[in-house]
């Protein structure tokens, strides 16, 4: 079957099976590679992307369900040259150490960031308790969404979210 | 000493790739024509393989190859016994063990051929418990040993006999720890691709050691090292675990790949990754302890056994470790300590980060609180009368002489930070309502690098070119530790140029001698030593051209941010012109850097020696509050004091060091691996629970420096201290928090509220 979605702010149109996962079409038939798989069963949060606005696991969604969806992956927030002030403050914070969950890290950030723009410590545990580092104990991580919360203050809320 | 890189918390080198999502890990490799293998694995934990038919399988749709151990050209491999086998053959000895593999066009054509091998078992009863392994007259798992014991470490100080008596209270008690899973968020993926010139394969992947993996697949192979290259990708995550795993999984594909003629790509599932891969060590752990009634000890007995599951694997280095640190840092007259490992069914244990050491630090810390306890002193008074300090002698006779012996700085200022007197003190009364307060501290000493274990050398090799720009490769590799980061400061420093300038390659076996392995937190303390080596020849050539050239003497050519300056700060010419010069008159601008650690000794009879040329020392201290009702534990505080000689990145040191309390926090209240009869039963980490960004406390890192003799600028290790204290802290906090002591981990809800695990059948 065929279906179409917006990945990353472009068109796509994608010959999938009714079992492939959205993971696996982001992945493999676009070759969106920086949306990781840790689990397969949406516990560790490494694949998530923005569907919709909504934070999903890609590894439990079926593709067809993205059919005419919207979704935003890491490749889609911003590139080395301009990188979204979430991305600069986990690099300016020391966030990333190997940085297999922070892509998931960063997009659960952006739907946190997106619905609450100045989250208290609280909030950013609980909005990031999806998503498990193995590395970096999630200090780091909790200064990185402070800072871009700072960053991005009196800027509009992004036009992808 | 100032420094323009060194001592800085500058930004890491490689943060770029990973937060925009272009960092290639092994799972994202792809090649032409590239097919994709998976494994069949055995359900038993021990049985003989009568037969297996894979006629079914090599017929299902895509299938390319099927593959048993009779394909295999040199079946066994191992770094220190070569007694695992890269696909079973006549029997498996643990559940997971891999009998078959099948290469297809698609993971799910694999997959799904799996599904048609037909393996005929005859199941063996197992043996599943090192204890049992040890009886007399029980069956031996491996044929070829004289019986189940992998290996066993005495060492033996004094007289412990005589020091008993001296004695005027003696403490014996039983601790126990658990299997516990490595969990790196990225499960291990490989690709091997065969080449049609030059050598015969190439292996990308999550590999944590690269020598190793090459020298595994060249053995398998029955080839030359020459022959393997191995180059590292991006590694999401490992801790000490992506090293035999990967290395079995490396070969299998190396395998396929050189009959199929194609790239074979392997990459595990989360369940696959738990149901092979090596796990933590159990220890069950008996200690004795003879003191003085004014807390002065006097003798220390041990006897620790280790499950090494169904393979050697590292088990006779991890319990090395253990019996070099068993006693803690505790100055001794009399000590009699036996390690041992033994063979059962169970699940393959090998390194894990803080390698043998959080075993016998949970026990041994455990068993000082007890202790003072007993004698009515305070943990700490107790602690601070038996501390190694400068010109202490250890357990194996070690005189402690040639660095700093921290361990009552580190202490201090922990306790200082934490308010630990005034809280103990508060805690210790009676305390009202359901909540009871603790608060308890650990401390230990830890041997930095290898130490008698194996040649402890590392390479790099550092290229200027024309242009000014830098390539750095080292032989020790990046794992996420921040090793690109700290070897690129390196590098800046010493040549006097900017970071930008540097570009950090991939670590390549093709290129630099065999390092050994990233592992026994050495990297920045050999591997740095050996980026500073190859750095100061360079800068030595530059420093000569110089000085001939603008006629100045060698001491005053000064190289900083790029820019040649004479002795009064003129500036001269830029770096990058030099080199270009220099490169136009045929000077070399390449240079290999070597380190070999300074001279240790062992003696694996007696247990005597220098086991390692310098040592950390570290105290954490664990702040829990305790739902007497429920049982439900929360840590709120952890204080981390870490001496670690000097932080080339102090960013990156307390890095280490939140990373390294949460991992100790699970290991301390929350992770097992469930083995019944040799199986696991959570294989994914819906049931292998782990510490979330919700478990996390506040945690106070605390950096020491004094800096040491043998390290690059002084620097030491951090990676694996900072996760063998967290344990014990917590365990020595319930313990003043509820006034049950509990002597098994994980530290959970039952064991906190009853006192012990809960069984089938609420026995």
């Amino acid at each position: 079957m065929k279906i179409s979605l917006t990945v990353n702010g472009q068109l796509r149109e994608v010959e999938i099976t009714p079992y492939t996962r959205l993971l696996d079409l982001l992945r493999e038939d676009l070759g969106l590679t920086g949306t990781k798989e840790g689990c397969g069963k949406g516990e560790c949060g490494a694949c998530t992307v923005i569907m919709d606005g909504e934070l999903v696991a890609s590894c439990l969604v079926p593709a067809p369900q993205a059919d005419g969806s919207e979704v935003l992956t890491i490749e889609g927030l911003g590139s080395r040259d301009n990188l979204h002030p979430i991305q600069e403050s986990f690099v300016e914070t020391g966030a990333v150490q190997c940085g297999f969950c922070i892509p998931g890290m960063i997009l659960a950030s952006k739907k946190l960031l997106d619905e609450n723009p100045h989250p208290a410590e609280e909030e950013i545990r609980l909005g990031l308790s999806g998503n498990i580092c193995r590395c970096t104990g999630y200090a780091k991580i909790i200064d990185a969404v402070m800072m871009a919360a700072e960053k991005m203050d009196g800027r509009e809320s992004d036009q992808d979210g | 000493m100032a420094f323009e890189y060194v001592n800085k918390g500058v930004k890491r080198v490689d943060a770029y790739e990973k937060v925009t999502g272009k960092a290639k890990f092994g799972a994202d490799l792809e090649f032409a024509d590239m097919v994709y293998a998976k494994v069949l694995r055995s359900e038993y934990p021990h049985a003989e393989i009568k037969a297996i038919d894979v006629s079914k399988a090599e017929k299902m749709p895509g299938v390319e190859g099927v593959y048993t151990a009779d394909d295999i050209p040199n079946n066994l491999f191992g770094v220190i016994v070569q007694d695992q086998q890269v696909l079973a053959k006549d029997r498996v000895v643990l559940a997971g063990d891999g009998v078959a593999m099948v290469a297809a066009e698609t993971e799910e054509q694999a997959a799904e051929a799996l599904k048609k091998i037909e393996v005929e078992y005859k199941e063996l009863p197992g043996i599943f418990d090192p204890v049992d392994a040890r009886a007399e007259g029980v069956q031996k798992l491996h044929e070829n040993k004289e019986d189940n014991q992998v290996i066993h470490h005495p060492l033996r100080k004094g007289d412990v006999k005589n020091g008993f008596e001296k004695a005027d209270i003696i403490l014996e008690r039983e601790y126990k720890t658990q299997f516990i899973e490595h969990s790196y968020i990225e499960p291990e993926a490989v690709v091997a691709v065969p080449e049609d010139q030059n050598h015969l394969i190439s292996i990308y992947g999550s590999i944590q050691n690269p020598y190793a993996t090459r020298t595994a697949v060249a053995v398998v192979l029955n080839t030359n090292l020459s022959k393997v290259r191995v180059i590292q990708n991006h590694i999401g995550g490992s801790f000490g675990g992506k090293d035999e795993v990967v290395s079995a999984m490396a070969a299998r594909a190396a395998v396929m790949a050189l009959d199929l003629k194609k790239p074979v790509k392997m990459v595990n599932s989360r369940e696959e990754s738990i149901t092979e891969s090596y796990k933590r060590h159990p220890y069950q752990l008996k200690y004795k302890v003879g003191a003085t009634k004014d807390g002065k000890l006097t003798a220390m007995e041990i006897e620790a056994v280790a499950d090494s599951g169904g393979y050697a694997c590292q088990t006779p280095f991890v319990t090395w470790r253990s019996v070099v640190q068993a006693t803690g840092p505790y100055e001794l007259e009399n000590v009699k300590t036996d390690v041992y490992g033994y063979y059962t069914n169970n699940p393959y244990t090998g390194a894990m980060r803080g390698y043998g050491s959080p075993q016998v630090i949970f026990a041994q810390e455990s068993l000082v609180d007890e202790l003072a306890k007993e004698l009515d002193i305070s943990p700490l008074e107790l602690r601070l009368k038996n501390i190694y300090r400068q010109n202490s002698i250890t357990a194996s006779g070690q005189k402690l002489d040639t660095h700093t012996v921290s361990l009552e700085e580190v202490i201090k200022k922990a306790v200082e930070k934490s308010n630990y007197k005034e809280k103990y003190l508060e805690y210790s009364k009676e305390q009202k309502g359901d909540i009871k307060k603790g608060i308890g501290l650990a401390v230990s000493f830890r041997g930095c690098s290898l130490g008698a274990e194996a040649i402890d050398a590392a390479a790099s090799l550092i290229q200027i070119n024309k242009d000014g720009s830098v390539a750095v490769y080292s032989g020790l590799a990046e794992n996420g530790q921040g090793l690109k980061t700290i070897f690129s400061q390196i590098t800046a420093e010493v040549l006097g140029i900017t970071m930008k300038n540097i570009d950090y390659m991939e670590i390549d076996t093709t290129f630099t001698p065999d390092s050994g392995s990233t592992v026994a937190s050495r990297a920045t303390l050999v591997g740095g030593n050996s980026i500073k080596d190859a750095a100061q020849k360079l800068r030595a050539t530059i420093d000569a051209f110089c000085a001939d050239k603008f006629d100045l003497d060698l001491d005053d050519v000064d190289i900083r941010e790029g820019f040649i300056y004479d002795g009064k700060g003129n500036r001269l010419a830029t770096f990058e012109d030099i080199v270009g010069e220099m490169g136009n008159q045929g000077i070399m601008l390449s240079a290999y850097g070597w380190y070999k650690g300074p001279a240790i000794s062992w003696d694996e009879e007696k247990g005597t020696g220098n086991p390692y040329f310098t040592y950390v020392y570290g105290c954490q201290i664990a702040e829990v509050e305790v739902d007497t009702g429920t049982g439900e534990l929360s840590v709120t505080n952890m204080t981390a004091a870490h001496d670690v000689g000097r932080a080339i990145n102090p960013a990156n040191v307390k890095g280490q060091v939140y990373g390294g309390v949460v991992m100790g926090l699970g290991y301390g209240i929350m992770e097992e691996v469930e083995v019944n009869k040799g199986k696991i039963k959570n294989t994914n980490l819906d049931e292998y629970l782990i510490p979330t960004i919700k478990d996390m406390p506040e945690i106070e890192p605390i950096i020491v420096e004094n800096p040491d003799p043998v390290g690059p600028f002084g620097a030491k290790s951090i990676g694996e201290p900072t996760l063998e204290l967290g344990s014990a802290a917590i365990a020595n906090a319930v313990a003043q928090a509820s006034g049950r002591r509990i002597r098994s981990l994980p530290l959970n809800l039952e064991r906190v509220l009853i006192g012990r695990a809960l069984h089938k059948g609420g026995k």
